[in-house]
């Protein structure tokens, strides 16, 4: 087992790593730029050195400040946690050629998924659903007609330099495809001066459901069910829960089945999370896998009760995984608390906590480095807090989540609180009926 | 509480009698004992002290000192083991008294099996140095406080 290891990250994750750690007997390097020298994760090391300036490329993602950290502290291994270097191929390449081990998988797992082509290609090798779609360009009409007719209405059309929403058409029938085509071609060319257009099957009242894995060096995986983020806001997730509303014991067992054929087809090593995308039929497709530890593993963690920090160190250290299939035997729901005002359209809100009361009681789990008097440096992400409510059916966790809610005091900051408070209240939330697109209509009372 | 100090030595001499502490210097030990090759440090063992430890109630990061409003503080640009002198049978670079020029080289920090000269960015005299040879240095740490002339 390691004896020591250097911490590659920040904020509540670094804390997170840094407790299982303790829990372990294995000493602890926390590292931290000019910014975060008041930050808890630096007091709650066993040692800690400054690696550079705030921002993140001089500090955070400076390998070899990190690197230089590693040496005069002879720490054995480095776990990367989330963001920052944790799917940076290279730096787990160049931990490797220093005899230091990243708690991770290897550089070539993290290149195969990271390419979303390449990891595509491997899931449809593999037995694993994807997003059914033509790979290239349409050339004319014909062509979206001749795709679209393999892959079966509903398909969107969507602009290969795209983003935002621009260059995308989505169309119901073969009546539709060729008027969509064109515009869809003159809104790319107008937008991004590439008129590129490919197509994908269009996923219906899409629910983001991921399945949390874990493989180890022996060639075992086995996954430890669903987490449910489809409250999600640009993107970004701000609310998950385990088990899904969704979810049914059969697609459970398949979505569990793919999950395990998509890690085993890169012989994962590592824990790690595949996302899905799932429609309305319950049919789902492979959106991509991330090789790391994810912000909402704790919600996992409460509801299988297993630490998967330790879960990770041992695997890199050597251990085999269990083999078991973990099903929740609680619900559970995490909101992420971010320094952000939500009455003016979730605007970053850095500065200082003058007032921390953080819930407590029966069912509330809380992962935060806040603290009263902490300035909140406005270089990193915003992220403060992480609630879960663990309870045994989903509308009590969700209650005693408003609860420990109403209770929360953070004064100095705006953040998120209002928002989650609302949310929990919400009578499509609680009925469990929403997918990705719930945010899109809600607003802030 | 010694022990747990930086102090190498202590004396301490009041009427009647005189007594002296003298702590083992790890670090300084290993570092004299490497071979030498060419006036290259051979790869010293690295001294196991932390940079700075976790208790509650130490300072986080290495106590900045009280300084003069006009000393200037030279710190750490990188993370490494800092050397006095190029190699141990060396003079250091230099000495408190020394009036130095822009450029002039204050120490070796060490990373990764290079040595880097750190070069002064003040002219002035030497006051202090605040950092002990041959041991860990992280980013932005003082390393000499020097008077401007």
């Amino acid at each position: 087992m390691f004896k020591k290891i250097l911490i590659a990250n920040r904020g509540e994750i670094a804390l997170r790593i840094i407790r299982t750690c303790r829990e372990m007997g294995i000493k602890t390097v926390a590292v931290y730029s000019t910014a975060d020298k008041d930050s808890l994760h630096v007091k709650f090391a066993d040692e800690a050195v400054c690696i550079g300036k705030p921002a993140s490329a001089d500090s955070y993602l400076n390998i070899p400040h990190i690197m230089a950290a590693v040496e005069i502290t002879n720490a054995d291994a480095i776990h990367p946690g989330y963001g920052f270097l944790a799917e940076n191929a290279r730096f787990a390449e160049i931990c490797g050629e220093h005899g230091i081990k990243f708690i991770g998988p290897t550089p070539s797992m993290i290149n195969s998924m990271g390419d979303k082509i390449t990891a595509k290609e491997t899931m449809i090798k593999a037995g694993v659903p994807v997003v059914p779609g033509g790979d290239g360009l349409l050339e004319s009409v014909d062509h979206a007609k001749g795709m679209a007719k393999e892959i079966g209405y509903p398909i969107i059309l969507k602009a290969t330099a795209g983003g935002g929403g621009k260059g995308m058409r989505v169309v119901w029938e073969e009546s539709e495809i060729e008027k969509a085509f064109n515009n869809a071609k003159t809104e790319a060319a107008a937008s991004f001066k590439n008129d590129g257009i490919y197509i994908e099957k269009f996923v219906e009242e899409p629910r983001h459901i991921e399945i949390q894995i874990a493989g180890d060096q022996y060639g075992r995986v086995s996954h430890l069910s669903e987490r449910d983020c489809s409250i999600q806001r640009r993107h970004q997730k701000l609310v998950e829960e385990s088990p899904s509303p969704f979810m049914t014991e059969e697609l459970r067992k398949r979505m569990g089945e793919a999950a395990i054929k998509a890690a085993s087809a890169i012989n994962y090593e590592s824990v790690g999370t595949i996302e899905f995308l799932v429609d309305k039929h319950r049919n789902f497709y492979f959106m991509e896998m991330n090789t790391r530890i994810q912000v909402e593993h704790c919600v996992t963690e409460e509801v299988v009760n297993f630490d998967l920090i330790k879960e990770q160190i041992k695997i890199a250290a050597g251990e085999p995984i269990s083999g078991i299939n973990y099903e929740p035997q609680m619900y559970a729901i995490e909101c992420r608390i971010n320094a952000e005002d939500p009455y003016n359209d979730f605007r970053p809100s850095p500065g200082k906590i003058t007032t921390l009361h953080q819930p407590g009681g029966h069912g509330i789990r809380v992962d935060s480095h806040a603290y009263a008097g902490y300035t909140i440096p406005p270089y990193y992400d915003s992220l403060i807090a992480k609630i879960i409510a663990v309870a045994r059916t989903r509308e009590e966790a969700i209650n005693t989540m408003h609860r420990s809610l109403s209770e929360y005091v953070i004064e100095g900051i705006k953040t998120t609180i209002p928002f989650h408070l609302q949310l929990m209240k919400d009578e499509r939330f609680r009925s469990g009926d929403f997918n990705t697109k719930f945010l899109e209509g809600f607003k802030m009372q | 509480m010694i022990n747990k100090s930086n102090i190498g030595e202590v004396t301490i001499e009041e009427k009647g009698f005189k007594l002296t502490i003298k702590q083992k210097e790890d670090a300084v030990q290993q570092f004299l004992s490497a071979p030498l090759q060419s006036q290259q440090y051979a790869q010293a063992p690295l001294p196991q002290q932390p940079v700075s430890s976790s208790a509650p109630a130490a300072e986080k990061p290495k106590a900045a000192e009280p300084v003069a409003s006009n000393l200037i503080t030279i710190k750490s640009p990188m993370i490494g083991t800092f050397y006095r002198s190029s190699s141990p049978d060396k003079p250091s670079f230099i000495n408190i008294g020394d009036e130095i020029e822009i450029g002039k080289v204050v120490c070796i920090i060490e990373a990764m099996k290079l040595f880097n000269e750190i070069e002064s960015e003040v002219k002035g005299r030497v006051v202090k140095v605040l950092a002990e040879d041959a041991t860990p240095v992280e980013y932005d740490q003082p390393l000499f406080l020097v008077e401007p002339i």
